[in-house]
């Protein structure tokens, strides 16, 4: 409670103080970083195992245009919002922002409700993670993707309610920053998810 | 007062978002267009929607996560940057070294 009372200190580096926000922005971004790593292995093993069909279903067989073009068109439209909610925060609109994220969220949970639903038909026509490699590499790269999404739903619940009960403090800008910059990179893993996995398996 | 903080980062303007969301709509549209008409040969589509992919996350990055020039270190670009170096070591790496077990179909 107290943190967000608090004033920064400015960029005073001659004093040797640190913007104590600007460095948590900057953890931030070392941290996607890292998810960068995770994504990359999961891409690294998808890309070595994307035709091991082990006689099973392959993508062209299974994966639906509609489902992915939606889910793509919908998560980059939340990109779109949650960089509209921001522009809100620096004009000091707590309201305006609040809502951006509202819609930010809603498209969200779209985005997972179409993946469950792909996932749940998938299985239903036996196509499983244990089916073949290449599922297996599927659901594991996708999935993950698709669990990154909804811990970002979860945590935009929070950074709402936070909003509303502390209002645009220094703190909470830099907590939105920060889920907004999670929120974008999700939709810019998504578009290689799209072009390799979707796009390149119905080739 | 406490605004001052933030005036030096880069906001961003909704002409910015407005451009960058326009940009990524074609630069999906171009590779899904690409690969259900079949315009060009496998290598052509492949090489092209991948560069387009590439394309459309710097365009994010400039316009959705400002990535930009300031007057200030910028240590995000470099983690960035050495991002990039293990996406290209691990994935092109396991690639390649995969790719001398071609005795395993």
């Amino acid at each position: 409670m107290m943190e967000h009372t608090m004033h920064n200190h400015g960029h005073d580096h001659a004093h040797g103080h640190v913007d104590q926000e600007e460095l948590k922005i900057l953890g931030f971004w070392i941290f996607l970083v890292t998810d960068v790593i995770l994504f990359s292995t999961l891409f690294g093993t998808f890309a070595v195992l994307r035709t091991h069909f082990n006689g099973g279903p392959t993508g062209k067989e299974l994966f639906e245009a509609p489902g992915y073009l939606a889910e793509t068109f919908i998560l980059l439209t939340s990109s779109f919002t949650s960089g509209l909610a921001t522009l809100e925060m620096h004009k000091g609109k707590k309201n305006s922002l609040i809502v951006w994220l509202i819609i930010t969220a809603i498209l969200g949970a779209l985005f997972i409700g179409l993946e469950v639903n792909e996932f749940s038909k998938m299985v239903k026509d036996g196509a499983t993670i244990s089916t073949s490699a290449f599922l297996s590499s599927f659901f594991t790269l996708v999935g993950t993707h698709g669990a990154h999404v909804s811990v970002g739903l979860v945590w935009m619940i929070a950074i709402m309610v936070q909003l509303a009960r502390y209002g645009i403090t220094d703190v909470m800008k830099r907590k939105v920053t920060m889920i907004s910059l999670y929120w974008h990179f999700l939709d810019a893993v998504w578009i290689f998810i799209l072009t390799v996995v979707y796009l390149m398996g119905v080739m | 007062m406490s605004d001052h903080v933030y005036e030096e980062h880069a906001h961003g303007s909704i002409k910015a978002y407005i451009i960058g969301f326009i940009l990524s709509i074609v630069l999906t549209i171009i590779p899904v267009v690409m690969v259900f008409y079949h315009l060009g040969s496998k290598q052509i589509i492949f090489y092209g929607i991948l560069l387009m992919a590439v394309l459309q996350f710097v365009i994010q990055l400039f316009f959705f996560m400002h990535i930009r020039e300031g007057e200030k270190p910028r240590y995000n670009v470099i983690a960035l940057i050495l991002g990039i170096v293990f996406v290209f070591t691990i994935v092109y790496g396991s690639v390649w070294i995969m790719g001398f077990n071609y005795m395993v179909q």
